[in-house]
């Protein structure tokens, strides 16, 4: 990994009362939420309650229906914010490509944008998976790899960005405990080496409490808690005990 | 329905607000372009033989039985220069290109592919539209050229061959000489220009709307074929009527 520069600095990011209905349900009720540069925030919840919505809002691709999202200060809405910082999301899926192959699709940003000849965006393909654990995989097709492994493609394609700002969305769902804490070592690994700000949804209480320096509990699209780990082991509210302390022993409940 | 004219519509003049862009995207249209080529070829020389041999079959006896058989050759060719080649064509392409355009567009969309473009301030647009419907639009005009060509020998060959019409090569296609012009060739070829637009940029629309899971997919490629076959129809009535003034 490349030293970080000063511009590699993570970027403040603010929720200011953001609503969003899609028909006639509201999924978000007025969430506020503020982010300190070079931050782990953790945003979990139960399904359904809003979370990635939230994401693909701050990453901008969803318009709000009320309130702002801000970065550094500076509105989202506003004309040339989004091109201003550089912000990366990893999805769910992944969101590989299939057309292309995983140095293709590791190396999309620098070649469609042009920024660096073909050689050097070669280079840095390799570099970029080699930070995320990967080696040899760049002729590869995305649908020959494991679900662990397309997510790894996925960061190491938002690590091409040089991002300010890296979103995921559930990184470690439908992944075996082991990739889990691979790429919970990713995203922690991030923030100790190029200080990016991060938000991580999940419902992956491990990785939550693993990574985050702060956690937000989101339910029914209102913030109802947030605050370190610590702090939120310590919360009464049934919802959130219910949800922390849940355990998956149908037997004994027979 | 309103609303999906108006944004194909606008999606069409964005991708023509883009063309300065398609020199940097030239070997995504190259690609593009050589795969409806590729896919599309063999059907093509094949739809268009027989079409062809049909028009000679059906009209060849009757022209015949009048004295006129002479005049086979040049019906078979302007029928196909003028109407038959760009149509059918056009129906080929939008149903084995524009259904593939719709598919993949439409998985990307609902796979969130078209998002990590977006997050990446990569332009679906200037990425998946423009080199579809450039492409289309080069290879469309090109198939129905070779389709023309290819449908003037089938009726050759039929007229020839046909003991009910018998007219030698030679007289088919003086005949053909003698009627159709390179205006009537060029009419078909810009009809099909438009009928490329039409598919390209309707079935990349149907696919960027895509919503929900396989079965959306599945409705978009649908969608994409009608609403194309629809429109390559009623603009081939209004084309035909501004081309005869």
């Amino acid at each position: 990994m490349t030293a970080p520069q000063n511009n590699q600095h993570g970027v403040a990011v603010g929720v200011r009362g953001l609503r969003k209905r899609f028909g006639r349900h509201e999924v978000l009720k007025g969430i506020d939420l503020e982010v300190q540069p070079g931050e782990i925030l953790v945003i979990m919840g139960p399904s359904g309650s809003g979370k990635s919505v939230l994401l693909r809002h701050i990453i901008g691709l969803e318009p709000p229906d009320e309130g702002d999202i801000v970065i550094n200060d500076e509105s989202i809405q506003s004309p040339g914010v989004m091109g201003k910082y550089r912000l990366a999301m990893v999805f769910q899926s992944g969101a590989l490509l299939n057309s292309l192959t995983v140095g293709e699709n590791v190396g999309l940003y620098l070649s469609e944008h042009r920024l660096k000849p073909p050689e050097e965006i070669a280079a840095i393909v390799t570099e970029k998976l080699e930070a995320v654990g990967l080696e040899g995989v760049e002729k590869k097709m995305p649908n020959e790899l494991s679900g662990g492994m397309k997510k790894r493609v996925a960061i190491a394609r938002a690590l091409v960005i040089e991002p300010q700002l890296i979103l995921y969305d559930e990184p470690t769902s439908e992944l075996d405990p082991l990739s889990a804490i691979v790429i919970g070592e990713e995203i922690f690994k991030l923030k100790q080496d190029i200080h990016v700000t991060s938000l991580v949804v999940t419902h992956d209480r491990d990785l939550a409490f693993g990574v985050a320096d702060r956690l937000a509990f989101i339910h029914e699209g209102r913030i109802l808690a947030i605050g370190t780990p610590d702090e939120m082991k310590r919360r009464s509210e049934p919802v959130i005990q219910k949800f922390l302390h849940a355990d998956f022993n149908p037997k004994n409940q027979l | 329905m309103f609303q999906n004219i108006g944004e194909i519509v606008l999606l069409f003049w964005r991708a023509l607000l883009a063309l300065p862009l398609a020199w940097r995207h030239r070997q995504k249209v190259f690609d593009q372009f050589f795969e409806i080529g590729n896919a599309s070829l063999l059907m093509v020389c094949v739809l268009s033989f027989f079409i062809g041999g049909v028009l000679a079959l059906q009209t060849g006896p009757v022209l015949v039985e009048r004295g006129l058989a002479s005049a086979v050759g040049g019906l078979v060719g302007i029928s196909l220069a003028k109407e038959l080649s760009p149509v059918m064509m056009a129906i080929l392409i939008a149903g084995r290109i524009g259904s593939a355009m719709a598919a993949e567009i439409g998985s990307m969309r609902v796979y969130q592919e078209i998002d990590a473009l977006r997050t990446m301030n990569i332009n679906p647009l200037h990425y998946l539209v423009l080199p579809r419907v450039l492409a289309i639009a080069v290879a469309l005009p090109m198939l129905v050229t070779f389709s023309i060509l290819v449908g003037w020998l089938g009726g050759a060959l039929v007229a020839f061959s046909n003991d009910s019409i018998a007219i030698s090569f030679q007289v088919f296609f003086a005949n053909l000489h003698e009627v159709v012009e390179l205006g009537d060739v060029a009419n078909g070829v810009f009809k099909s220009l438009c009928f490329a637009l039409i598919v390209g940029v309707v079935s990349c629309h149907q696919g960027l709307v895509t919503i929900g899971g396989p079965r959306g997919i599945g409705r978009s490629v649908t969608k994409a074929v009608v609403n194309s076959i629809v429109l390559i129809v009623i603009f081939d009535y209004i084309l035909t009527r501004m081309l005869l003034n």
